[in-house]
């Protein structure tokens, strides 16, 4: 363990999950339209995947980046490695190098491109009222 | 804000061998196609994190979004 519990607690997430998906929003409200896209390509490759929300704390993204040596998001992984963010995954995707690298079944229907994914909700503001 | 042609010189210059196609309808969001043998052997992931260390603390900031394709000749 280092002094940087944020930084140990993403690398465990990383470790611990076999798919795990780095993202604005979750994966039934995104909140980015990058996020929103390698959801859906995920849902129409029915792999099972862990997602976190960067969002609601700096730290979680200043750490992850550091941490991958990547700057943007979203960011997923697999088997502990980066497999990309939405450009790269949706190259992949349309490949089919995707599916393969997970070892996933596609959806009979899933479609032929990268999907585009639910529209982008706007990001939570995240105001909590601790008034009452 | 940088031009199309800021960003594929600097792509071109930065990555020998290097051949960038880039396109920007706004000088914030970029997409760029770079064909380049030092990309040979390495990962995607390797590959993008080539050209994007190019720019560095401007993504996010002056360039804000850059949508990358990479291939190797």
């Amino acid at each position: 363990m280092s002094d940087n519990p944020v930084r140990d607690a993403i690398a465990e997430a990383i470790s611990s999950n076999d798919v795990i998906l780095f993202m604005k929003g979750t994966p039934e409200h995104p909140a980015c339209g990058f996020s929103a896209r390698t959801v859906a390509m995920l849902e129409a490759l029915q792999t099972p995947f862990a997602a976190v929300d960067i969002l609601p704390d700096p730290r979680i993204r200043q750490e992850l980046s550091a941490l991958s040596s990547w700057p943007t998001i979203p960011q997923l992984f697999h088997d502990g490695e980066l497999i990309g963010g939405c450009d790269i995954v949706s190259e992949m995707y349309e490949s089919g190098e995707l599916a393969e690298a997970l070892g996933a079944q596609p959806r009979a229907d899933a479609p032929q491109d990268a999907p585009a994914g639910a529209d982008p909700a706007p990001a939570p503001l995240g105001i909590e009222n601790r008034l009452s | 804000m940088p031009s199309a042609r800021d960003v594929k010189s600097r792509i071109e210059a930065a990555i020998p061998g290097a051949d960038a196609d880039v396109q920007t309808a706004d000088e914030v969001h970029f997409s760029a196609t770079v064909r380049a043998t030092a990309f040979d052997g390495l990962s995607r992931v390797a590959q993008h994190r080539l050209v994007m260390d190019v720019f560095d603390d401007e993504l996010g900031g002056s360039i804000h979004a850059l949508a990358l394709k990479t291939e190797v000749p």
